[in-house]
């Protein structure tokens, strides 16, 4: 008793300490804003790519998600008694993601109930941006995924009687399991294939990635291990079946591998926050990606992969508590 | 024990079906309640089915509660409901075989219905006949209507129909996602929402007019 008492005094006569959560460091530029402004610029180069390969198809959709979601954050933050906080542009970059995400052949519904599930179900349901556990363009892509998988599947894709030449074949990935024909290299890396709208060219995908990790707007860690994971996991695959011609390079250029890795997989609200956790979150994502590829029903399994890890990234986040300077802290039990 | 004091039987019958409904105001019951609310048909069936469980169950425990030892009582409570679940298992079998078969196992988990027992420990155990029947006409009525405001949005949108009979236009895309569990979990999520939503501006009006 008589030692609590004297903790007690001790503790009262201590020097008024303000305590707050961080962070304590603010740099005026570094806003959301900002941040949200470098993934539109870094997703030019994709856009354009888009628009040049499925002209109107593309135009139709990004016009139409973007719009749809930012609606959608105005109408909600309103029933909650908020401002509106369109000018942060975080919905905008949720439109633009959704929307390279969806086949461009997909009708009008997909993407007006993709954008209100994505940004209600994905982000306002848990307190709007910061507090989402899911990335929202993911959550609204796997909602219209489910809903209307008819015009999601691997076949809704083809359209033989459209103008637009891309349309008219399989997408990659879907003719390699379907007929096993596999697609040249250089194609899967220009972008002049089917696919969804922004997953086609891996050069648009790596060019606006650059200039995403050079801003620091994304954290290299993540696209680093979603490279270095499923790379490793297609060299296992291609030396247990020699002589395949869906080498890991395609692997590595062909579906929505690289838009994942640098612009759905960065989204810094869903992912870890330590740089370690970050790179373990990348790998998780890879070899995700690969097994669902390899072994899964669908073609491609970005999405899926993506939605997986975030679940995790609490536990990640936990596991890779950095070391204070000076030594773990002793715990008195 | 009996008679003191307590809610009159028509207060016990106003409560259970909006002030303490089963399903938005205690979340009991939550399994019939995610598992067949795809159609309406299936989801007032178990309505129905659950409301003569509850009915029966709240009258027999209420006539025998001068025997209950507290020590069993539990054990008891679940004898009853399991025989008055046994008979509805039976009856659905004979007459509405379809129906059975859609409604599968969850006819049988009436039975552990956490419902149908804090019906019987709160109120039956407790009080009269008269006032343990009207509260298990209130509460079922309440579990109706839950029943019928989650399965009413998940068929009209998956299937473009209620009771079967299709009413939205041809032309209108189903969304399957409503059809499939995660539909469940979600309208009933944003569902619960609303009505704690409405609670409060009611609470938040009230406190203002005092």
């Amino acid at each position: 008793m008589a030692e609590a008492e004297a903790k007690k005094t001790e503790s009262q006569s201590r020097p008024a300490l303000e305590v707050a959560p961080g962070p304590h460091v603010h740099h005026g530029a570094l806003t959301t804003r900002r941040m949200m402004l470098d993934v539109i610029i870094a997703l030019a180069p994709v856009l354009l790519v888009s628009v040049a390969v499925f002209r109107l198809y593309a135009l139709k959709q990004i016009v139409l998600c973007v719009a749809c979601c930012v609606a959608a954050e105005a109408v909600f933050d309103l029933m909650r008694h908020r401002r509106p906080k369109i000018d942060n542009l975080s919905a905008v970059v949720t439109g633009l993601i959704l929307a390279l995400s969806l086949p461009g052949t997909a009708p009008w519904y997909v993407a007006v109930v993709g954008s209100a599930a994505g940004i209600g179900l994905g982000k306002v349901v848990f307190g709007g941006l910061g507090h989402n556990i899911f990335n929202p363009a993911m959550v609204g892509r796997a909602f219209v995924m489910i809903c209307f998988a008819s015009a999601m599947g691997a076949t809704a894709y083809q359209d033989e009687t459209s103008a637009v030449h891309a349309v008219t074949q399989a997408t990659p990935l879907t003719q390699l399991e379907q007929t096993g024909e596999t697609t040249e290299l250089w194609r899967l890396f220009v972008g002049n294939t089917n696919g969804s709208l922004g997953e086609t060219s891996a050069l648009a995908c790596l060019l606006g990635g650059l200039y995403l990790l050079i801003r620091r707007s994304a954290a290299w860690q993540i696209p680093a291990g979603v490279l270095l994971a499923t790379g490793a996991l297609a060299v296992v695959q291609n030396a247990m079946n020699p002589g395949a011609d869906w080498t890991a390079a395609h692997h590595l250029l062909g579906g929505a591998l690289l838009f994942g890795a640098f612009y759905i997989a960065t989204d810094p609200v869903s992912s870890p926050l330590t740089p370690m956790g970050r790179f373990i979150f990348g790998l998780g994502i890879g070899a995700l990606v690969m097994l669902l590829r390899v072994f899964g029903g669908y073609p491609e399994g970005v999405m899926f992969a993506v939605l997986l890890m975030n679940s995790v990234t609490p536990l990640i986040n936990r596991w890779t508590i950095p070391r204070p300077v000076g030594g773990p802290v002793e715990r008195k039990t | 024990m009996a008679n003191d004091g307590g809610p009159t039987a028509g207060e016990r019958f106003i409560r259970g079906i909006i002030p303490e409904n089963p399903v938005y105001r205690q979340l009991l019951g939550m399994c019939p309640t995610l598992a067949v609310t795809g159609n309406l048909q299936a989801a007032m069936t178990m309505a129905g089915a659950t409301a003569f469980v509850l009915f029966c169950a709240n009258v027999l425990t209420s006539l025998i509660r001068g025997l209950l030892k507290p020590h069993l009582r539990i054990l008891v409570f679940t004898l009853v409901i399991a025989t008055f679940v046994t008979i509805v298992d039976r009856i659905l079998q004979a007459y509405l075989y379809q129906m059975s078969q859609q409604l599968g196992p969850y006819v049988p988990l009436i039975i552990v219905n956490c419902m149908i027992i804090s019906r019987c420990e709160i109120c039956a155990s407790k009080q009269s006949v008269f006032r343990a029947a009207s509260d298990a006409v209130g509460v079922s009525l309440g579990f109706a209507l839950a029943l019928a405001s989650i399965a009413a949005p998940r068929e009209l949108l998956g299937d473009g129909a209620l009771f079967g009979f299709a009413v939205m236009p041809e032309a209108m895309p189903q969304w399957v996602i409503m059809l499939l569990p995660p539909g469940a979990f979600i309208t009933l999520g944003l569902l619960l929402g609303g009505a704690n939503w409405i609670g409060q501006s009611l609470n938040r009006r009230k406190a203002a007019t005092e």
